[in-house]
């Protein structure tokens, strides 16, 4: 096997607070493959945007990263010089982030703000860089891009923001994308343009994605594999299909059991009681035990590790030693 | 555009009126103009022709419609005291003023800006805390005695500037300029930045805020996200987003810049437009008072103008908004 685009080990992000040190991020490893899509889901605060953000190197104190290592196609990133690391962003890793419509500079033009993008990153003339400018908008599928260019952010749609976002991310062929709930603030149906645009765009590039969301019809739709995390640490990760029909980790499990199907309506969804802890309370053992309906004496005790059980790996006492039967 | 100017030239003309019968009942409410002119032994008939030459006889209307006739016509009546139209009194004294407050507004926005830019973007640093200090006694300090203070220190005791006048001016036609001499420049340096003092910490201020503000916005983070470099954000991004409330600022206090000039230009004797009208009030020369008043009225009021046509400029937004509310 080639090497991942994007590889985390046992990364640790830490803000300092007035009431201690809070462990936003703890113990997540995992690789994304060239051309390969992977799906980050979980609860608002489970640990999923700052994981991205911890990539790309933009953790702003009082938050750091404590621990692990992070590699970029064999090159450690995470103890860069901010120059060099900034010299990475934009170029090596494109990041698209939630809301299009604050995400531009209200004040320039789209065309000026990628051409800025790409002068930054390449080499080329003020010239050279409008037209692959307009190629991006054209590959974005903005309509009649030589005239949109000299446009504003503010005469564009949130969709075509969001697609101008993107081409910004991608200007400068990054290896990497990672998409920060790059659907959560459009229209449903624009959603859906959005997804398939970035999933396009990554096979067609070969570019590793990160998408980070809360959707998992989302994720079923573009992922390859999907990593499910939960107080900051990743509970089960594995090949996209694997863990939406055989969810191993109950809370993967309960996350599954509450996506509305289509058919059978009359099926009541599953709610998993109670709410994430926050960070400043993670429960000892598995931070899962007190939602869990499966926790034991061991649960509340002793951390589990990330153990392989066929294409999926998961954090959960049940894989260990027990058969699986007691989970089904 | 052109509907939004004219609609707010038309605004502009109707605060003006309202401006001219505040001025124009000066003339009734303060005291008989008539006895500041003339002695104790002038008897009731000279009295009387004197007031029918000054057409004081009239009925109150007329006599109002009469000002603003002559007030469109920059005819603000004789002086009482100098016995010279004001019109050329103002216009004699105006360079002085609006040499003083264009160099006092410059030296403000300059330093204004760059110290605000460099206490948002470097907040920590002891620099920064000097400025923060500054600022603090640059508002809370009155004028004159910042006036005071500078003259005590660089005129008495270490006697580098002038401590009054405007030293060698040059003319332009009917401009007269302190700028093109030695003298003119170095009695110029104490008045401006006490004008300007008040100014400066104004902006600095908001300038710090504004941008301590933008700097946590999206588009800042996916500016750092893309890669730029922290030149390019800070001052391409960030300072142009900031400067929008700054130019309001700034326009909206050249009035009060002009009209603040009062307390400068009596400290150090700056022959200028505000002391001449310190001089009107103490004599209650109200033709001058009433076109003073006039006068910094229309600057306020063409700098409104001005203002709202350079936030389309700044930011496009409002383009957009303008001509679709049209």
């Amino acid at each position: 096997m080639t090497e991942p685009v994007l590889s985390v080990r046992n990364l640790q992000v830490e803000f300092a607070s007035r009431r201690g040190t809070l462990r936003a991020i703890d113990d997540v490893s995992f690789d994304i493959a060239k051309g390969e899509v992977l799906g980050v889901v979980g609860e608002s605060g489970a640990g999923k945007s700052v994981t991205g953000l911890a990539v790309i190197g933009l953790i702003d104190p009082p938050g750091r990263i404590a621990g692990g290592e992070i590699h970029l196609a064999g090159l450690r990133v995470d103890n860069l010089q901010p120059e060099e690391m900034r010299r990475i962003r934009g170029k090596r890793i494109g990041m698209i982030f939630q809301d299009p419509l604050t995400s531009l500079n209200p004040l320039y033009k789209v065309g000026d703000q990628i051409v800025e993008t790409i002068r930054t990153h390449l080499n080329l003339s003020e010239t050279a860089a409008r037209r692959r400018a307009i190629d991006l908008l054209a590959e974005v599928g903005i309509p009649a891009p030589e005239k949109r260019i000299d446009g504003y952010p503010h005469e564009f749609s949130g969709g075509m923001r969001q697609r101008v976002v993107i081409a910004l991310a991608i200007c400068a062929e990054p290896e990497l994308i990672i998409a920060d709930e790059p659907t959560t603030a459009l229209d449903v149906s624009v959603q859906a343009q959005i997804i398939s645009l970035i999933k396009r765009l990554g096979r067609d590039h070969g570019t590793a994605v990160m998408l980070v969301t809360h959707d998992m019809g989302v994720i079923a739709e573009t992922s390859d594999r999907v990593a499910v995390m939960y107080a900051g640490r990743v509970a089960e990760i594995g090949p996209v299909q694997d863990v939406v029909k055989n969810p191993l980790h109950p809370y993967a499990k309960g996350l599954m059991g509450a996506i509305p199907t289509l058919a059978g309506e009359d099926k009541r969804l599953v709610q998993i009681p109670g709410s994430m802890p926050r960070l400043s309370a993670i429960p000892r053992g598995c931070s899962f035990n007190p939602r869990c309906a499966f926790a034991f004496d061991r649960c509340r005790v002793e951390r589990p590790e990330p153990l392989p059980r066929g294409t999926q790996s998961v954090a959960c006492h049940l894989y260990d030693t027990v058969p699986a039967e007691s989970a089904a | 555009m052109l509907a939004f100017t004219l609609r707010r030239a038309i605004q502009a003309i109707g605060v003006m009126i309202a401006v001219g019968i505040i001025a124009f009942s000066m003339f009734r409410f303060a005291g008989d103009p008539v006895n500041q002119m003339v002695g104790m032994d002038t008897s009731g008939a000279e009295r009387a022709a004197i007031r029918k030459s000054l057409g004081l006889d009239d009925p109150v209307i007329v006599q109002f419609g009469r000002y603003v006739g002559n007030a469109a016509q920059f005819k603000f009546g004789v002086s009482y005291q100098f016995r010279l139209p004001v019109t050329n009194l103002l216009i004699e004294r105006m360079p002085a003023t609006l040499e003083l407050a264009i160099v006092a507004t410059i030296f403000a926005m300059l330093s204004g800006i760059l110290m605000g830019v460099y206490s948002a973007l470097r907040r920590d640093s002891w620099l920064a805390h000097v400025f923060q200090a500054v600022s603090l006694i640059g508002i809370s300090l009155p004028t004159f005695l910042i006036g005071v203070l500078m003259i005590y220190l660089f005129s008495v005791t270490l006697g580098w500037l002038p401590s009054f006048g405007r030293g060698d001016v040059v003319h332009i036609g009917w401009w007269t300029t302190g700028l093109l001499t030695l003298s003119g420049l170095k009695a110029l340096i104490m008045p401006a930045i006490t004008l300007g003092l008040f100014q400066m910490t104004l902006i600095m201020r908001l300038v710090r805020a504004e941008m301590l503000e933008v700097m946590r916005t999206d588009y800042i983070r996916f500016a750092r996200a893309r890669g730029l470099t922290t030149r390019a954000i800070h001052f391409g991004h960030a300072l142009r987003n900031t400067l929008v409330p700054v130019i309001t600022v700034a326009g909206l206090q050249f009035g009060s810049v002009i009209a603040f000039a009062i307390i400068t230009e009596t400290v150090f004797q700056w022959p200028g437009m505000g002391l001449l009208f310190v001089q009107a009030v103490q004599n209650v020369d109200i033709p001058i008072m009433a076109a003073y008043l006039m006068m910094v009225s229309l600057i306020f009021v063409t700098i409104n103008l001005v203002v709202d046509i350079l936030y389309t400029i700044v930011d496009p937004r409002l383009r957009s908004t303008v001509s679709r509310a049209h």
